[in-house]
């Protein structure tokens, strides 16, 4: 347990990794949908948010089987 | 119909002439942003430059420059470098110098010649043969100078490549189509929805 402990301060530091990628990625799926530049910020939008919380829901899974076992 | 017509998609209430779309990809895939500048594209042309290669340099630098680089050996087979690639001229290097570690590796030991020298001081240079899943070769030594920033320089190249390709069919085919898009608006108008003088329009011309 204390192992764990542990590591989740280290994961936030690797979310300093998360941020610049998160970013490239939004942007390019919503340019790569549309011309106008309105729609491109909204499309990014979603797509960091709809990541973003595909993510959390995958690391809270992880966290409470980890806390489980 | 003309070719500049068959190359004019409507996207977003407006029109997109993509030009020579053979043309427009190719320089997509050399520099990102290239082949949408060419379509007179600028401010996606600068989107994409932006986002994908200052992903790539990103990732290059925190893997200390060793994160690019081709080879295809027992033991190191960098299948991440197809990827890599994506991104254009900037990994070209890596296969460059990927043909010459070729050239000086011993067929049958698989060790590299003593007498070779990489080009450009090792830059995307692969790494001495012979490399050895579990062994203390060049590839270890780099995972434990880098350490998580080996391993997430490669995912970083490695996504700006994959991401530069959504970035060619762009300028090949035009926006991938969602349901919020023009095209789709377009498409789904309701008759009844038209403005006065186009529905005057649309009954004369029938």
């Amino acid at each position: 347990m204390e192992g764990k402990q542990r590591m989740l301060p280290i994961s936030l530091t690797y979310m300093l990794y998360y941020f610049p990628l998160i970013i490239a990625i939004a942007i390019v799926f919503g340019a790569t949908r549309h011309e106008s530049i309105e729609m491109i910020q909204f499309h990014a939008w979603q797509t960091g948010k709809w990541i973003t919380g595909f993510m959390g829901v995958i690391f809270i899974v992880l966290y409470v089987i980890g806390w489980i076992t | 119909m003309s070719p500049e017509e068959e190359n004019t998609i409507s996207v977003d209430g407006r029109l997109v002439d993509l030009r020579n779309r053979p043309l427009a990809a190719l320089l997509a895939w050399l520099i990102p942003g290239a082949g949408h500048y060419y379509q007179g594209r600028t401010t996606k042309a600068a989107i994409f430059f932006v986002c994908i290669l200052s992903t790539w340099i990103l990732g290059f630098g925190l893997g200390g420059k060793h994160v690019v680089y081709s080879s295809w050996q027992p033991g190191d087979k960098r299948w991440h470098y197809f990827l890599q690639a994506g991104a254009g001229v900037v990994a070209l290097p890596a296969y460059l110098q990927g043909r010459r570690m070729n050239d000086a590796t011993d067929a049958l030991s698989l060790s590299t010649n003593p007498n070779y020298e990489p080009l450009w001081g090792g830059l995307m240079a692969p790494p001495y043969r012979p490399v050895i899943e579990n062994q203390a070769d060049e590839v270890a030594a780099w995972y434990a100078t880098y350490g998580a920033g080996y391993e997430m320089g490669t995912w970083y190249t490695v996504i700006a490549g994959l991401l530069n390709i959504l970035v060619i069919y762009d300028a090949y085919g035009g926006p991938l189509s969602v349901p919020i898009s023009g095209r789709k608006i377009e498409d789904e108008t309701d008759p009844d929805d038209e403005p006065e003088d186009e529905r005057e329009t649309s009954k004369t011309s029938t």
